[in-house]
């Protein structure tokens, strides 16, 4: 690995440094402006724009509200914090990601109103944006991602729309009837369960929202050498992609019915070399049945407003042509809160053939998809079983 | 009774919920960017020119939800109530509720014509929606 860090050196280079307008005691500016300030400073002492960033690095708030607050879509996105060191450790990690076409404009932002009151008070929820919508009651994601499926029922018919969130909740159920270890292993659903769950959050059922458990999971990576030592079938990790479009404000969403996987999934695919039919399992992270639904259109599974159709007919349900969340999902297998990483627990599980009753025939390359915030981020895995 | 969230606001929004308070919907215009929500830059350049203009209270209705489980115990009282985006006439999205019309889903229409009203959080008036 030492020779590997060495070719690093001197391969990517500071072109821009600058602080925010005014330092000192200035509680007219919030904590994001300050970030927002130093950005375009930095910006213009490089030459290079905004719309040049394509990597975006940052302490204290997510990227995504950053992002959301300076416009930028990043394709690579680092929300490192380990306090005041982090803007340091985020040029190591700049350094990587140029170097590995992650992103080739890095853009590390910081601001904090320490002296000012205001730092003290970020928002309702903690994000400076709830401001706009905790006092509404506009709280947490049922009604935010209703709002984004009521926009979808919209453009794509109501009834359709319906149909397919239904066909989801009931295929997913199925799997998790077979995972021992899902919340509802003992608990079957019909379409008429499904139909007749109260209302959270209209127009989503119950059951069209995930579960919230306690749970936790975690990954091991390693390089490929030093994984032909270790006990298993080493799954290896063939495309990536990530970013984000919007934060914590949904309303900031270019387009309620297309999520960041527009970008995401293709790009993951380009660098795999691998086409849609390629796929023998896909596990998409499902917050709502509507996640699913927006989100197969978005990676490009199918198009905009043909979700329905691809779903029909139980096709994503064991013994399916589509098999999609085989664990049960965040819909009835677990779902803590955040839930992305038990995409990949259950796709390389899969891929080695260790699921027992639920194995697949046939899984070679499957797709891992995380949907963070309020369909907010993407981040797109495709991985394979294959030497 | 459970107290009302109050929004929490930043340097750059304080215009923003005075003017709320005084009946006006106040929008940050850089140049002939107008925006929505209010930062400390503009996000089409990243200028510091910064006007703020009354909207005209003009909207037209986006998307919406209709909120069955209270997502806090301070809106146990409000549920079955309308959250929604809507559209102004300056162009801009926005988070808000709709009112003075019944919370059933065939009564909303998206593109619907709305008026600009406002509600009491607590003391702090926050801009709300409802049909012209």
């Amino acid at each position: 690995m030492k020779s590997l860090r060495k070719s690093l050196s001197g391969k990517a280079a500071i072109v821009g440094v600058a602080e925010s307008d005014k330092l000192g005691k200035v509680p007219e500016i919030s904590p994001l402006g300050h970030h927002a300030q130093a950005a375009h400073n930095a910006l213009e002492d490089s030459g290079l724009s905004i719309s040049d960033v394509d990597g975006l690095f940052t302490a204290g708030y997510s990227t995504y509200d950053v992002g959301e607050y300076l416009g930028i879509e990043p394709t690579y996105t680092d929300s490192t914090i380990v306090g005041g060191s982090s803007f340091v450790i985020h040029l190591a990690h700049a350094l990587a990601a140029i170097n590995a076409g992650y992103c080739e404009v890095a853009l590390i932002t910081h601001g904090q109103s320490g002296r000012s009151d205001r730092a003290r008070n970020r928002g309702g929820g903690g994000m400076p944006a709830d401001q706009y919508t905790s006092p509404y009651g506009i709280m947490g994601p049922p009604i935010n991602y209703a709002m984004a499926a009521r926009k979808y029922m919209e453009m794509y018919g109501e009834d359709r729309t319906r149909q397919a969130l239904a066909e989801i909740a009931v295929s997913t159920r199925k799997w998790a009837n077979m995972n021992e270890k899902a919340y509802f292993y003992d608990k079957t659903m019909s379409f008429d369960d499904y139909h007749e769950s109260r209302w959270v959050s209209w127009p989503f059922h119950l059951m069209d929202c995930c579960l919230v458990t306690d749970a936790g999971a975690a990954i091991v990576v390693t390089s490929i050498e030093k994984a032909k030592d270790t006990k298993k079938n080493p799954i290896k990790i063939l495309g990536v992609g990530e970013g984000h479009d919007h934060g914590s404000l949904i309303s900031q969403m270019p387009d309620l019915t297309r999520t960041f996987g527009r970008n995401t999934g293709p790009r993951a695919l380009e660098m795999a070399g691998l086409d849609y039919k390629d796929i023998d399992l896909a596990m998409i992270y499902d917050s709502f049945t509507h996640t699913v639904l927006v989100t197969l259109e978005s990676l490009g599974f199918c198009g905009p407003g043909e979700g329905p159709d691809f779903v029909a007919n139980q096709v994503t349900a064991p013994g399916g042509s589509f098999p999609l969340n085989t664990s049960g999902g965040g819909l009835s297998y677990t779902h803590p809160g955040m839930y992305g990483i038990f995409t990949v627990v259950e796709a390389v599980r899969q891929l080695r053939g260790e699921t027992g009753e639920r194995q697949l025939d046939k899984c070679d390359i499957a797709l891992a998809h995380g949907t963070g915030g309020l369909l907010s981020s993407t981040g797109t895995v495709l991985l394979t079983s294959n030497n | 009774m459970t107290e009302k969230i109050k929004p929490i606001p930043q340097p750059e929004s304080d215009k923003y919920w005075e003017g709320a308070n005084k009946g006006k919907l106040l929008l940050q215009k850089f140049g002939d960017h107008i925006q929505f929500y209010p930062r400390a830059v503009s996000t089409k350049d990243g200028s510091r020119d910064v006007e703020w203009i009354e909207a005209s209270g003009k909207a037209t209705l986006y998307t919406f939800t209709i909120v069955h489980q209270p997502p806090h115990p301070s809106f146990v009282d409000d549920i079955p109530y309308i959250a929604a985006i809507v559209t102004l006439e300056e162009g801009v999205n926005m988070p808000t509720r709709i009112i003075d019309i019944d919370p059933e889903p065939e009564n909303l229409t998206l593109g619907m014509d709305l008026k600009l009203d406002f509600i009491d959080a607590d003391g702090q008036k926050l801009p709300v929606f409802k049909p012209a």
